[in-house]
């Protein structure tokens, strides 16, 4: 194991065990691990086992996810700026959330939001699917997917435009904002499945996109069967984002910002950087997730506006690296 | 024993038949260069030869499984991608993919087919440069090399001479030919004709959707099918050092 995977693996595990005992309910580390493992029924318990480590492992999921999915796009698309959201799976997740929000569902009904949301991002990936077709260049799935993020976006905003309740729209908001907090077991229950059926995909994606550093043409004349990259590509990154948007919301900047950070530790190899980023994603969320509950632990702080804050200046960051080598 | 068999060979691109009836043959040991004027359907024929476009007819290679083409001929397009800052030796390892099953991590014969490619490209100097920081030549020598790493008995390149310097135009094409008298065979298209002449063993000429000439240089590049294809003249000399061959003038 490389000394980067030694790092990442450290660092995850120590900021997983961070976001188990840091929380308002001001217990010592002891008391709450003691708390979660042995469990004596009591609130501490409660506190530990319902709020705090489904918290912590959709964390740990989400993130990784994130981390994940960015880093195979990337790969696959040959470009440093592409997203997981890029394929159109996240805003077609977030309008199935929205109208469950809109429509009272998700007032009635827990889970309608996160399956409304399953709901969308199946739609989006179908119709990605038609419209970009199996095989072909890696554009048409970006103007297929820029297509589906766009009227998703637009009939988003439609619903909001139209609500007649003001308490629905700045949920609304809220949610779109993305965030972990008050999520359960069931939560995880529903994303767990879903993110490792869609990484096991995206992990069997290293070689062909190493292989796609030479091109398309060099890849499938040295064996790389591109359709069903493609395929698992697509189909892997519908499976972690949908299901991370289901859970969590809209959270952006992991997906772009950790693949970019972490490439210059793998020398570049795009299918190394797949397992680096998924434990760079999940990193990032936990920190950023505690960040939520240290800082303002009052105000609600979202999850996404604190990734979006902590990502923007390192992009900006990364743009005066860009400079200054190409000058 | 064919390394490449083309058979009634055709192929449209959108609705335009670029080539048909192409028949061609290639026995280990030839070095055969491809030459013909712009559009002629060059890099199409050596594309859709590998299956990388659809075509019609029969095609030796478009019959194989997608590993185990990889292994019987590679392929050094003309577009010289390299989308990462991987280094040098990173890069040329890549072209070891098709003989690495699912999962299986390079082994030493892996390794010593890359010291190979890297020794035959003159690339030690190299190795641990980022191969998207060097100079288009030499991301084309690395390339050249990666497409040796892949050691298959049939290579074909795209215009693998263009934006080298003289020397390393030389050095290229007489490694070809030392991969062809190693019993390997080369498949490269060149607009260079007077490199095609000094140094293929046999030449193919394309022409309005067709193979116009197949044969040695000298009964290839006669002044006649100098003209019908290319529209210039040319001047073509038998020396001791081999032919020298210098087009002239455009002819209108």
């Amino acid at each position: 194991m490389s000394r980067l995977a030694l790092f990442l693996s450290a660092l995850v595990v120590v900021l997983f065990l961070a976001a188990l005992v840091i929380g308002p309910a001001n217990l010592t580390i002891t008391q709450s691990l003691k708390a979660l493992v042995f469990g004596d029924g009591g609130p501490m318990t409660l506190v530990m086992r319902e709020i705090r480590l489904p918290r912590a492992i959709l964390g740990l999921l989400v993130g990784g996810a994130l981390g994940l999915a960015g880093a195979a796009m990337q790969g696959y698309l040959r470009n440093p700026l592409a997203d997981p959201g890029l394929i159109g799976v996240s805003g077609s997740a977030a309008l199935g959330a929205v109208l469950s929000i809109q429509m009272g569902l998700a007032a009635a009904l827990a889970l309608a939001l996160p399956l409304m949301a399953l709901g969308g991002a199946l739609v989006g990936v179908v119709l990605v699917l038609l419209l970009a077709g199996p095989r072909g260049s890696s554009l048409t799935l970006i103007l297929a997917g820029i297509a589906i993020s766009a009227f998703a976006g637009a009939l988003t905003s439609l619903v909001l435009n139209l609500s007649p309740n003001p308490y629905a729209a700045s949920e609304i908001i809220f949610w779109m904002m993305g965030s972990l907090a008050d999520r359960s077991m069931v939560h995880v229950w529903i994303a767990l499945p879903l993110i490792v059926i869609g990484a096991v995909l995206l992990s069997t994606l290293s070689r062909g996109l190493d292989a796609l550093t030479l091109g398309e043409d060099a890849a499938e004349a040295m064996g790389i069967n591109l359709t069903r990259l493609r395929l698992s590509l697509i189909f892997g990154t519908a499976a972690v984002v949908g299901a991370s948007t289901a859970v969590a919301g809209a959270i952006g900047f992991v997906g772009l910002v950790v693949p970019h950070l972490l490439r210059p530790w793998v020398s570049a190899r795009p299918g190394a950087l797949l397992w680096a980023s998924a434990l760079g994603g999940a990193a990032m969320i936990l920190a950023s997730d505690i960040l939520v509950r240290v800082v303002l632990p009052e105000r609600d702080l979202k999850l996404g506006v604190v990734t979006a804050l902590v990502g923007a200046p390192l992009f900006l960051h990364l743009i005066y690296r860009t400079r200054r080598w190409g000058a | 024993m064919n390394l490449l068999s083309l058979t009634d060979f055709a192929v449209k691109r959108s609705g335009k038949q670029v080539l048909q009836s192409v028949n061609l043959d290639i026995q280990p040991g030839e070095l055969v260069g491809l030459i013909g004027p712009n559009g002629a359907g060059k890099t199409t024929l050596m594309r859709a030869a590998l299956g990388l476009i659809p075509a019609q007819g029969r095609s030796s290679l478009t019959a194989m499984a997608a590993r185990a083409r990889g292994k019987a001929a590679a392929w050094m397009p003309q577009s010289r991608e390299i989308a990462w800052p991987v280094d040098v030796e990173t890069l040329i390892r890549l072209g070891r993919t098709p003989h690495l099953g699912a999962g299986q991590k390079p082994t030493d014969a892996d390794a010593a087919a890359v010291e190979r490619a890297i020794a035959r490209m003159g690339l030690e100097g190299y190795r641990h440069r980022i191969a998207t920081q060097l100079s288009g030549g030499e991301q084309a020598r690395v390339l050249i090399a990666r497409s040796l790493a892949q050691e298959a008995p049939l290579l074909m390149a795209d215009e693998p001479t263009a934006g080298l310097d003289p020397a390393h135009q030389i050095a290229t094409m007489q490694t070809f030919a030392t991969l062809a008298r190693s019993g390997q065979s080369v498949l490269v298209s060149l607009h260079d004709l007077g490199l095609a002449a000094r140094h293929c063993t046999r030449l193919v000429m394309l022409h309005s959707g067709g193979i116009a000439a197949d044969g040695a240089p000298r009964d290839v590049l006669t002044p006649d099918l100098i003209r019908a294809a290319f529209g210039i003249s040319a001047h073509l000399q038998e020396t001791p050092d081999g032919i020298i061959f210098q087009p002239l003038e455009v002819l209108s």
